[in-house]
């Protein structure tokens, strides 16, 4: 019959349309800004500088390697280093970013700089209501706003940040094994020299006198 | 019926004493048309209602995706590759990563080859369900359709944020793997949503497969056949539509496909119907493919590690790698000379080499249909223009 399959179709329609009222699946849509979805464990929307401890300036993971600014894609990351150091969670004297700029109108979240960082410094956020009526000064992030601390880290990817942690963790104890290793040495050489030092100045008595010829 | 061998005048119809009845009409459609799938442009020229002369006029998003290419590293090309089909960007990403794989000769761990395959399947559902709806649209279906389509294409995106970090920019695949390994919860809500999708293509069928006004509107418009099909270099479903048995998962047996068992669908007379029932039949066949892929996904790495990813300079030398995107043959094609920057970096993408012979399918037809058929091509402007 000529429309048999019309009206099968609306049929579908029809079981779509109540079942909405009846099924949750069938009922999708969400009410954008009153409800809202949770972001799924590896959402990434734009970076952030992650700091450790509670000042911004002083625990910023960042050593101005600059590996993410030649690596990103639309170029979107700027970079002056510091003239002087600063030690860093080993301890370590390291740089720091004097400035450090994203245009997130350019940046595409595409966490390559997350990728290539060494140093566990740049992390990507889950925030994406960030639309202001300043399309230029607005959308230029500077250090100040980019710095967020790691607690925040652990709040939007908890998973990702533990794993941080770990290997930070252990760079560090490696770290200070190497450190502590490297006291002993030093410590092990002074006393053997301090041990030569006075084997030296005193006469010796040790010696076993030499054979009578 | 028309078919695209005959042969239309441009001129105006006469009477007796010579004198033109009325006269052609050129209709610039597009590029803010709403039916041109994104900014694309056709020059038609008609009789009445009929199109006698057509002209795809295309280039309005042309980004210098290649030349980009060839200024920045090997790593950083990746992301944008998701811009170029950006329905279907892990099947881009992976056809780049296979090219510098092979370049590079990097091995790819079994895990991620398995994660591979179902990435890209669960890619081809998403991209042909969707393509379905935009079609059906086009033919004045308006919203319906298009949103059970969305619908179920959502929950595959769900799939892809929650591993990848994005719904459609995936940037997922790797040189020798792939970035994030999956969890064992993800891969039962795939096993979740692959079970349930055989079920809405039930319905979607249902919905359209038989319906008069489809049938009336698809069967025996814009007929492509065979030989100019293989003569246009056409891929993907418009050339197997067109009854060329052709499809790369079998031909090239790339990554571990030779493992799968699946059918290619082939339609008989290459018209918008085949079409439309050829993506049909792949959705199942795809659908057939993830049941057993994921059944099968073993445990291990998902990255080689010989891969490096910061100071990736391959030796020197040139590879062409290509894979079965849900449009057709996407290829890859690149010039390495040991920097870290590809010298040469080109793209071979279905959707522009598809929409090549256009105009040979919509000559006779109504303008109307000359849109159903731009539909049937399936195109993404982001990849026919780059």
């Amino acid at each position: 019959m000529l429309g048999e399959q019309i009206i099968k179709g609306m049929a579908v329609t029809a079981r779509n349309f109540f079942g909405s009222y009846v099924s949750k699946e069938r009922l999708t849509t969400v009410q954008y800004p009153e409800e809202r979805l949770v972001p799924k464990e590896n959402t990434r929307q734009f970076p952030f500088l992650v700091y450790d401890g509670d000042d911004a300036e002083k625990g910023l993971r960042c050593v101005a390697c600059q590996i993410c600014e030649k690596e990103c894609p639309p170029q979107c990351i700027y970079i002056v280093k510091s003239k002087d150091k600063k030690p860093d969670y080993k301890g370590q004297p390291q740089l720091y970013p004097l400035t450090f700029d994203i245009d997130i109108s350019v940046c595409m979240s595409c966490s390559i700089c997350v990728e290539v960082c060494p140093f566990e410094s740049i992390k990507m956020d889950t925030e994406f209501e960030l639309s202001t009526d300043d399309r230029f000064a607005g959308l230029l992030l500077h250090k100040q706003d980019l710095a967020k601390p790691n607690s925040h880290y652990h709040q939007v990817h908890a998973q990702d940040a533990k794993d941080s942690d770990a290997v930070i963790a252990g760079e560090k104890a490696k770290a200070e094994a190497k450190a502590r290793a490297a006291a002993e040495k030093a410590r092990a050489e002074a006393e053997a020299k301090a041990k030569a030092a006075a084997a030296a100045a005193a006469p010796a008595p040790a010696a076993p006198p030499p054979p009578a010829a | 019926m028309n078919t695209p061998s005959q042969q239309f005048e441009v001129k105006p119809k006469l009477d007796e004493s010579g004198s033109p009845i009325g006269e052609l009409l050129e209709i610039s459609m597009g590029p803010h048309h709403p039916s041109t799938h994104g900014v694309f442009r056709m020059d038609v020229v008609l009789d009445g209602e009929t199109v006698v002369k057509l002209k795809p006029v295309f280039g309005y998003l042309h980004r210098n995706h290649e030349k980009i290419g060839e200024n920045i590293s090997y790593l950083a090309s990746m992301p944008y590759t998701d811009r170029l089909d950006y329905l279907c960007s892990m099947t881009n990403n992976w056809a780049y990563a296979l090219t510098v794989e092979k370049l590079a000769g990097l091995a790819v761990p079994e895990r991620a080859e398995y994660i591979r395959v179902i990435m890209a399947e669960l890619t081809r559902l998403q991209n042909h369900t969707c393509l379905i709806g935009f079609f059906v649209q086009d033919m004045g279906a308006l919203g319906t359709p298009m949103m059970y389509a969305f619908r179920e294409r959502e929950k595959i995106l769900d799939l892809f944020e929650s591993v990848s970090g994005a719904r459609m920019m995936c940037n997922y695949m790797r040189f020798g793997g792939v970035r994030v390994d999956v969890s064992d919860e993800w891969l039962a809500e795939t096993k979740k949503v692959v079970g349930d999708y055989g079920k809405f293509l039930d319905e979607f069928e249902t919905f359209l497969t038989e319906n008069e006004i489809l049938l009336a509107r698809t069967q025996f418009v814009g007929v492509m056949p065979k030989e100019l099909a293989i003569s246009a270099s056409i891929t993907g479903p418009m050339l197997r539509a067109a009854g060329v048995n052709y499809d790369l998962r079998k031909v090239d047996k790339y990554g571990i496909y030779s493992r799968f068992d699946f059918k290619v669908p082939v339609g008989e007379h290459g018209d918008i119907y085949d079409r439309y029932m050829v993506r049909v039949l792949e959705m199942r066949e795809s659908i057939k493919i993830l049941t057993r892929a994921l059944a099968d996904i073993p445990a291990g790495p998902v990255m080689d590690p010989k891969a490096k990813l910061r100071g990736f300079r391959p030796k020197a030398g040139e590879v062409y790698g290509r894979v079965e995107g849900p449009k057709g043959e996407l290829g890859f094609y690149l010039i390495s000379d040991g920097s870290p920057n590809p010298y040469r970096y080109r793209v071979r993408p279905p959707s522009f080499i598809n929409l090549t012979i256009l105009e040979d399918m919509c000559l006779g037809h109504k303008i109307s249909d000359a849109v159903v058929i731009l539909g049937s091509v399936d195109i993404v402007l982001g990849e026919v223009d780059r």
